[in-house]
């Protein structure tokens, strides 16, 4: 070897210093805090305002930080929450709110009387159900810090289900001085009374949340059941770490480096099954559920035949199967409300449940006067729930031989152009899909989509009244009998309408490491009761 | 040269004009609403309203940018629309990972691939020759992804040696800080390398076939000095130059690198910025990108005259 190499191959050694270095140190893994819980959400908290957005990993910080005056269980039962007790009196016209003992901000401060009517105001003036509860209340009234009172215009017999509203936007009760913030602005305090705090400070956007217990929180004596019953915080702390990659999440759980992954795409189950300290789990008992949505103000969707169409080539399997990948995790659901909730039944539903009939769907297309109108479909490539939706819809159209063009770009842009009411031709839509989860599909009351509000209504601004009046109808409704029987009408009436189509239900199965206990079964990810042995 | 340099400097102001405007129009016309997206699925068209004005999005072209360009000129970089934090603290927390990823590549691939593309100049022809190109082919032909995964996997998930993801400040211990760069920069100075090894081997053999190092042979020099006292030092414009450019290939590559290994660099806060059209987020970081690839072809051109005493200003 000459000197030029020997000296070539001593720059080399040199540059391979800090490598060679580091990696023959092999510094063993820096040990974790044994009450740690480092946890992947399903995606990055941008806000931190639950009210000022509906997206559901604020949601989910919302549970962290915040505490509500009512929770729903399990059973999809209300249970009060910060709420020790409560009257109604006898015309239903007023309930009285006594708050528990011992409730406390994270800044010290006590839970009062103002603070949750601050909060309850806020909140309806932009969810859904609070908006209804809004139209219908007369006033609210603080009797003293631990008492307040709401007097309704008319018996409302949704006020506690609105109160304990899992879903967003959830009632989460603030300081009186974040809540009187205008609904529409958000608030990036987040100061609540629930169980755990979050470290705004090491709070990285994009990267990391760290969340500490709340020692101050006093949790209830019942079991914990979704958002109600004991919250208890059994570690010390809670890292939320955003891994945008599936891949380097997946190898992370599997070398240990986090402990909890709350959605893992189905096509990385096989790899992660062969570890035996990682445990696939669904904990989801709801689910979600995908749709199809029309433009009923545009043609050629605008005509209820071409939409009824549809729905006698929809394979449901071939839905859940495009989506969830492993036929376990996805099903049918021929249901305009959530499969396993109280309200899901089966009437009408044999229209999409039943023999798939390609022939009949080509014969209403010719009553409907079709007259090769363009068919634009929206596509999201970025949304792995999007994407294989609008996929197989757009070769359905293709088999009914209608001229259909898939128009492929990222959900940002889709959520823009489906705000558009333009024609086809100046950038407007004839079809986009989309999921909700189960919660937000349970009832009348909560399902947007399901609305024949016209220009009132969600994105499709389908026009149909006597859909409003059969939801009016299930307000109304003075048991559970008489809504379920209320909920059938408004089925059977959407059958004929079609505001949408449900493609299927689905479920995304978490995965966490064999040291964690205690994860709650739940439609919203909750991280009290959970154990790190 | 001083002089050079100030006109140069000067000439930054109206090149990050036109990127401003550019960025800024690019922007304006580009599809999607960020107020579509804090509003959520269940929003109705009046609460999307209601946010972007709010957010002042539905002011003319022009008052929106005469407004930014007025903040910016007074050092405020705005809030970005989602997290509600100054624009300036966001890209302030994303300096470091990405600082550090950035030099830790230049670092291993610069002492590597100079070395190897002596060697290979020096052996041409030989098998060791054939083994750099052959280097060299493959790390071009290997997306900087694939890369990543294959050595998270070997040496995350089955030797695990090295960390799977993430980023710890040097402030918390340099071993810690290293074991968490040492993958990300191998994954992402691998293309890097490959260039400047191929670079430095052209243009070393153009300057080995010169008199003069003939010259130096004939007198005695010992080997190394003729490589790196005179050969290399006659070579290095060129490699400079390409080391130069390569910036420009490390910030692309910094993007992908930062999502693989999850770290909370600019790169990924460009890319979430990007897919929730946080406005603010998206032309302060095109900015300062700007600004840094200005900056780094101005050091370049003047390192010229350091290496080549031939090159005045």
């Amino acid at each position: 070897m000459g000197i030029a190499m020997r000296s070539s191959l001593r720059l080399l050694a040199l540059g391979a210093f800090s490598a060679t270095v580091a990696v023959s140190a092999l510094a063993p893994r820096e040990a974790a805090a044994q009450k740690t819980i480092k946890f992947i959400p399903e995606a990055d908290l941008r806000s931190l305002d639950p009210i000022w957005t509906t997206a559901y990993i604020t949601r989910n910080h919302g549970y962290m930080v915040y505490d509500t005056l009512f929770a729903t269980d399990a059973k999809f039962q209300i249970q009060p929450q910060m709420v020790d007790k409560h009257e109604v009196s006898a015309d239903k016209l007023t309930y009285t709110f006594t708050l528990r003992d011992g409730l406390k901000f994270h800044d010290a401060q006590p839970v009062r009387s103002a603070d949750c009517i601050a909060s309850i105001q806020r909140w309806a003036k932009r969810d859904v159900l609070g908006q209804k509860l809004g139209d219908l209340t007369e006033s609210w009234t603080a009797v003293n810090d631990k008492t307040f009172r709401l007097k309704l215009k008319q018996p409302f017999a949704y006020v506690l289900e609105a109160l304990g509203k899992p879903s967003s936007n959830v009632p989460f009760i603030m300081p009186e001085r974040l809540a009187k913030t205008d609904a529409f602005t958000q608030v990036s305090d987040p100061t609540g009374s629930g169980p755990f705090k979050m470290v705004k400070e090491q709070w990285v956007p994009g990267s990391k949340v760290v969340y500490v217990k709340n020692t101050d929180y006093v949790p209830r004596k019942e079991a914990p059941s979704w958002a109600a019953g004991g919250k208890v915080v059994k570690v010390d702390r809670v890292e939320w770490l955003y891994i945008p990659d599936s891949a380097t999440a997946a190898a992370a759980i599997n070398s240990g480096e986090v402990d909890w992954w709350q959605q893992m795409p189905p096509d990385l189950i096989p790899v992660l099954s062969k570890n035996k300290d990682v445990k696939i789990e669904n904990t989801d008992p709801l689910g979600s559920t995908g749709m199809i949505r029309f433009n009923h103000l545009q043609p050629p969707f605008n005509n209820p035949k071409l939409r009824q169409a549809l729905l006698h080539v929809v394979n449901q399997q071939d839905y859940a199967i495009a989506i969830a990948g492993d036929p376990k995790n996805g099903k049918a659901c021929a249901s305009f409300f959530t499969c396993g909730t109280p309200l899901a039944n089966q009437a009408g539903s044999a229209v999409l449940s039943g023999k798939r009939d390609l022939e009949k769907a080509k014969a209403l297309i010719k009553e409907s006067g079709y007259k090769g109108e363009k068919i634009v479909v929206l596509d999201a490539t970025d949304q792995p729930i999007v994407h294989p939706q609008a996929l197989l819809t757009t070769d359905l159209l293709k088999k009914l031989g209608l001229n259909v063009e898939l128009q492929a770009g990222d959900w940002g842009t889709l959520i823009t152009r489906r705000s558009s009411k333009e024609p086809v031709e100046k950038g407007g839509w004839s079809i986009f899909h989309t999921w909700w989860v189960g919660p937000d599909l349970a009832t009348p009351a909560l399902n947007a989509p399901l609305r024949g509000s016209a220009d009132k209504a969600w994105f499709g601004w389908p026009n149909d009244p006597e859909l409003e009046k059969l939801r009016d109808a299930w307000f109304a409704a003075p048991d559970l009998a008489a809504q379920k029987k209320a909920a059938e009408q408004i089925q059977l009436r959407a059958w004929v309408t079609v505001p949408y189509i449900p493609t299927a239900m689905f479920i995304i199965p978490t995965a966490y490491r064999s040291n964690l206990a205690g994860i709650l079964v739940s439609p919203m990810n909750l991280m009290w009761n959970v154990e790190k042995k | 040269m001083f002089a050079y340099a100030v006109k140069r400097l000067l000439a930054i102001i109206p090149v990050m004009g036109v990127v401003a405007l550019f960025v800024f129009s690019l922007l304006y016309i580009a599809p999607g609403d960020p107020a579509a997206v804090i509003a959520g699925d269940i929003a109705t068209e009046d609460d999307i309203a209601r946010i972007r004005a709010k957010l002042g999005l539905d002011q003319p072209y022009m008052v929106r940018f005469g407004g930014w360009l007025w903040a910016l000129a007074h050092g405020d970089l705005g809030v970005s629309i989602f997290t509600n934090l100054p624009v300036a603290q966001l890209i302030g927390q994303r300096l470091e990972p990405t600082l550090a990823l950035t030099l830790c590549t230049l670092f291993v691939t610069v002492a590597l691939a100079v070395p190897i593309g002596v060697i290979a100049a020096w052996r041409v022809g030989t098998w060791i020759d054939r083994v750099v190109m052959g280097f060299s082919v493959l790390g071009f032909s290997v997306p900087v992804f694939v890369l990543a995964y294959l050595l998270m996997m070997l040496f995350s998930v089955r030797l695990e040696w090295l960390p799977v993801q993430g980023y710890v400040s040097i402030t918390e211990g340099f071993w810690p800080f290293l074991r968490h760069m040492i993958l990300p920069s191998v994954a992402l100075g691998t293309v890097y390398m490959a260039l400047i090894a191929r670079i430095t081997r052209a243009s070393m053999l153009e300057v080995l076939s010169q008199d003069y190092i003939r010259t130096a042979q004939a007198k005695g020099l010992a080997s190394d000095q003729v490589l790196y006292g005179h050969a290399l030092k006659n070579a290095a414009v060129p490699i400079v130059t390409v080391i130069g450019i390569g910036i420009a290939l490390l910030i692309s590559g910094v993007v992908v690198t930062e999502t693989v290994f999850a770290i909370p660099g600019i790169g990924r806060l460009t890319v979430d910025a990007i897919l929730r059209r946080d406005y603010p987020i998206i032309q302060a970081v095109t900015l300062l990108f700007s600004g840094a690839y200005v900056l780094v072809n101005l050091a370049v051109d003047l390192s010229y005259t350091l290496l080549d005493p031939r090159i005045r200003y």
